[in-house]
């Protein structure tokens, strides 16, 4: 039998939520025990299962389905952020040596409450909450994800936005050298993504900084990244550097590159197909080999949250 | 032992084995004896078996202008089985859309086979090889005649439809479907050369 060394004490047994949320004090804390110096950092690092601390204190989400969560190996290697490549295994791969510490928030446009926060400063106002959400991806796959998030509306609310400001516009890193994948204009960068500011103050809407109780693995979006469970995963935009509020329409990534196929509000909707495929069914992955594929919800299952936004909208032509 | 037998004996049975490699990987990873799919197996059954089809198309094609250019007269016994397994991974790939990512329900099939034109591109591509396939023995070759070299020039349309059908269902990074064009470019380029020198050689 294998005697455990001091050094294999599990951060979970000596971290507090507070240290969670500190990287630096987490460090200090983790060399302490156990008498090594963690080269990697917490929050935004690719980690093994297991290997950090569950919140003790983390909110459970009424907004929570119970429908079984997609393993974890999954949910971290088979994803699109084509920030570290295009294919689905790439960003497991490419993003290892990505830190994404110190990280830095901009807050800007119509609202008194603007600048540029650290990230710790940024999330610190907000309670940390489990949400397990289904997630479709616009290309008729799906998963359950139980992120660990703040509410989106808010932190949308915190910062005050005035009556001008009809629409919440996101961006990504921009910075070929971390993210190798922005070397080749696959896509104009950054990634951009936007909600309308009814859209960004409903309470489903979360900005997720964890996954599965631990910090946010690097190809999931690290440190803090955007979840809109009713959507199509693409308008989940990643690594969030600036957050502006604006009264126009922002421009979103796909819909730049292929408007004819992505449009702004990308709702999952099983009546409207891609024009290239059907978006009636999808592939939950975890289901099996050999498991069939099973149809898709109107707005992903959560239309009694949000159907009352787009009374009204032609979906047809607004999709 | 001449060349002949040789080939029949000896070199026939090796490359027949090289060629089902691929699919013996695909079964190991699926039954995880050799690895493993990934997350979505479904797909990455269908992507392998699509692109080991488009791959023998190619191997196929080349044939010709590599016995042309080298005078390895012996590459043209291979041609036919390159085929065969050209369509025998088409046709899985074929069987594990229609079987695993649609789960044999026809109403959904039909639609999409009539109403997503890669899938209708796909689909007569696999059409040409199944006639191709099914005249491919000495029988069918002598009684067909001059037809049967006509029938069996759709090679060059199944290797554009098959491209073509891999672009169409990217979704913006053409990197790999590029490659695959390039390649049928080259190998229809031969040819087009080939028949130019024999036409301005004659007298």
């Amino acid at each position: 039998m294998l005697i455990r060394k001091p050094s294999d004490i599990r951060p979970s047994e000596i971290t507090s939520r507070a240290n969670y949320l500190n990287r630096r004090e987490f460090m200090a804390a983790g060399a302490a025990a156990g008498g090594i110096a963690l080269a990697s950092p917490v929050l935004g690092a690719v980690v093994p299962r297991g290997q950090f601390a569950k919140l003790p204190d983390m909110r459970k989400s009424e907004f929570s389905t119970d429908e079984r969560p997609t393993g974890y190996d999954d949910v971290t290697t088979y994803n699109n952020f084509w920030e570290f490549g295009t294919a689905k295994d790439d960003p497991a791969k490419n993003s290892q040596d990505f830190d994404p510490r110190p990280w830095r928030i901009t807050v800007d446009g119509h609202a008194e409450k603007t600048g540029s926060f650290h990230f710790d400063d940024f999330i610190k106002p907000f309670d940390l909450e489990e949400r397990i959400y289904r997630m479709r991806c616009v290309e008729a796959w799906s998963m359950v994800i139980p992120w660990v998030g703040i509410s989106l509306a808010d932190v949308v609310r915190h910062h005050q936005p005035t009556s001008k400001a009809k629409y919440v516009a996101f961006q990504t890193l921009h910075d070929p050298v971390r993210m190798p994948g922005q070397r080749r204009p696959v896509l104009e960068w950054p990634y951009r993504e936007g909600l309308t500011i009814a859209e960004a103050t409903n309470p489903l809407p979360i900005l997720a900084v964890g996954l599965y109780g631990e910090a946010l693995p690097n190809p999931n979006g690290a440190p803090i990244r955007l979840v809109v469970p009713w959507k199509y995963g693409f308008k989940g935009i990643k690594s969030i550097v600036r957050i502006s509020f604006v009264e126009e329409q922002p421009q979103t990534s796909w819909n730049m590159a292929q408007p004819w196929e992505y449009g702004f509000y990308a709702n999952v909707n099983p009546e409207v197909d891609h024009p290239r495929w059907s978006q009636a069914r999808e592939r939950r992955i975890g289901s099996g080999r050999f498991a069939s594929k099973q149809p898709t919800l109107m707005f992903n299952g959560y239309g009694e949250h949000v159907a009352h936004l787009y009374s009204g909208v032609d979906l047809r032509k607004n999709y | 032992m001449d060349t002949l037998a040789q080939i029949r004996v000896v070199w026939k049975p090796v490359v027949f084995l090289l060629c089902l490699v691929p699919g013996l990987l695909l079964l190991g990873d699926t039954f995880e004896i050799t690895g493993t799919l990934g997350a979505n197996p479904v797909e990455e059954i269908q992507d392998r078996l699509g692109n080991w089809g488009l791959r023998f198309i190619m191997i196929g094609l080349a044939v010709t202008p590599l016995r042309r250019l080298t005078g390895w007269n012996w590459l043209q016994r291979f041609r036919r089985m390159l085929g065969l397994f050209a369509f025998f991974y088409t046709l899985l790939h074929f069987l594990a859309w229609l079987i695993l990512d649609q789960g044999v329900l026809w109403p959904a099939i039909v639609e999409d086979i009539v109403k997503r034109p890669f899938i209708t591109i796909g689909f007569a591509a696999l059409l040409i090889l199944t006639a191709m396939a099914a005249t491919s023995t000495n029988g069918m070759r002598r009684r067909l005649g001059r037809r049967w070299q006509q029938l069996h020039y759709g090679a060059y349309v199944v290797g554009a439809l098959g491209v073509w059908h891999y672009w169409w269902q990217v979704k913006k990074d053409i990197r790999e479907p590029l490659i695959y064009a390039a390649i049928l470019a080259v190998l229809l380029g031969t040819r087009l050369w080939f028949r130019y020198r024999k036409v301005s050689q004659k007298p």
